[in-house]
């Protein structure tokens, strides 16, 4: 049933700061601050993260063909340019992880809509804590195949 | 002021509206369900073979065998081949439909993703159940140490 009294009048809102209106137009709400660098370091890592899976599934393949065959390809690995580009691939996994269970978050639950800047800094730090436990060790594998 | 959001390019209604599958739907709780498993099954791939032992530098093919000799690191390496690489060409296919305008390019582009998709697949599948940690063709210097009693 369609009612034709007067919608209530509903008491003013208190509007936090934080969800005011963008002052200049904007095309979409994405656009500017941590909501769109997430989605661009989102999009950026797993395309790199997928090239890499494509070549790393079919090294990995070699082991059928035989153990010198395998062990070929991976003495081509062992040098701190490869070692630098590992730590860049765990670098990107371990972001677009803890980004990726925040979008769950913004997606499933109404705090993490509301709160999905903050959890963007709480992604960061959660990223710099595993990175500074596993950057160590790869830089000392790293250095440890520095040529001298 | 009004705000105007362009479309999206994905389709958000089924082409079909008589069946009951909706592709998007489920490729979106896809992406969702497959992220959460392999969080935990990649933190632990990476932990296991670069931070234990030697790290990264202990991987070889001994390594690999050592790991194939338990049932567990089969399946999961099956678990995380299968999860991994349909995440990434689901997350390739979103990307595609975003960027490849032309429609041609567009269809031809998402068939090399799957047929890339599918070939590895079946390909990994294929190495991680029918591996040989002793192959005949493999050097004493190459193999695992196990070996030496096998042969």
């Amino acid at each position: 049933m369609v009612s034709l009294r007067p919608a209530p009048k509903l008491p003013p809102t208190s509007t936090s700061p934080r969800l005011s209106l963008p002052k200049a137009p904007a095309g979409t709400v994405y656009r500017g601050h941590e909501g769109m660098w997430s989605w661009v370091l989102h999009r950026i890592t797993g395309v790199g993260i997928f090239f890499f899976l494509l070549v790393h599934i079919m090294d990995t393949a070699l082991v059928r063909v035989s153990p010198q065959a395998y062990d070929g390809v991976i003495a081509e690995y062992k040098n701190p340019i490869m070692g630098l580009g590992e730590l860049a691939l765990v670098a990107a996994i371990v972001f677009h992880a803890f980004n990726g269970l925040r979008i769950i978050l913004i997606d499933f639950w109404s705090f993490g809509t509301k709160h999905q800047r903050g959890m963007f800094w709480a992604v960061i730090i959660a990223w710099l804590v595993v990175m500074a436990g596993f950057a160590p060790r790869q830089l000392i594998t790293i250095l440890e195949e520095f040529p001298r | 002021m009004a705000t105007t959001l362009d479309a999206p390019r994905s389709r958000q209604a089924p082409t079909h509206p008589g069946r009951r599958f909706n592709v998007e739907k489920w490729g979106w709780i896809y992406m969702r369900v497959s992220g959460a498993v392999l969080v935990v099954l990649i933190f632990g791939h990476l932990f296991v073979n670069l931070v234990t032992g030697d790290g990264v530098r202990q991987i070889d093919f001994a390594f690999i065998a050592g790991k194939y000799a338990n049932p567990f690191w089969m399946v999961y390496d099956t678990l995380l081949l299968w999860l991994a690489l349909i995440h990434g060409s689901n997350g390739m296919r979103t990307i595609v439909n975003d960027y490849v305008v032309h429609a041609t390019a567009n269809r031809f582009t998402k068939y090399a993703l799957i047929a890339a998709t599918v070939l590895l697949l079946v390909l990994g599948t294929m190495v991680i159940w029918t591996f040989d940690p002793c192959p005949a063709n493999g050097l004493a210097k190459n193999l695992p140490d196990f070996c030496k009693a096998v042969r």
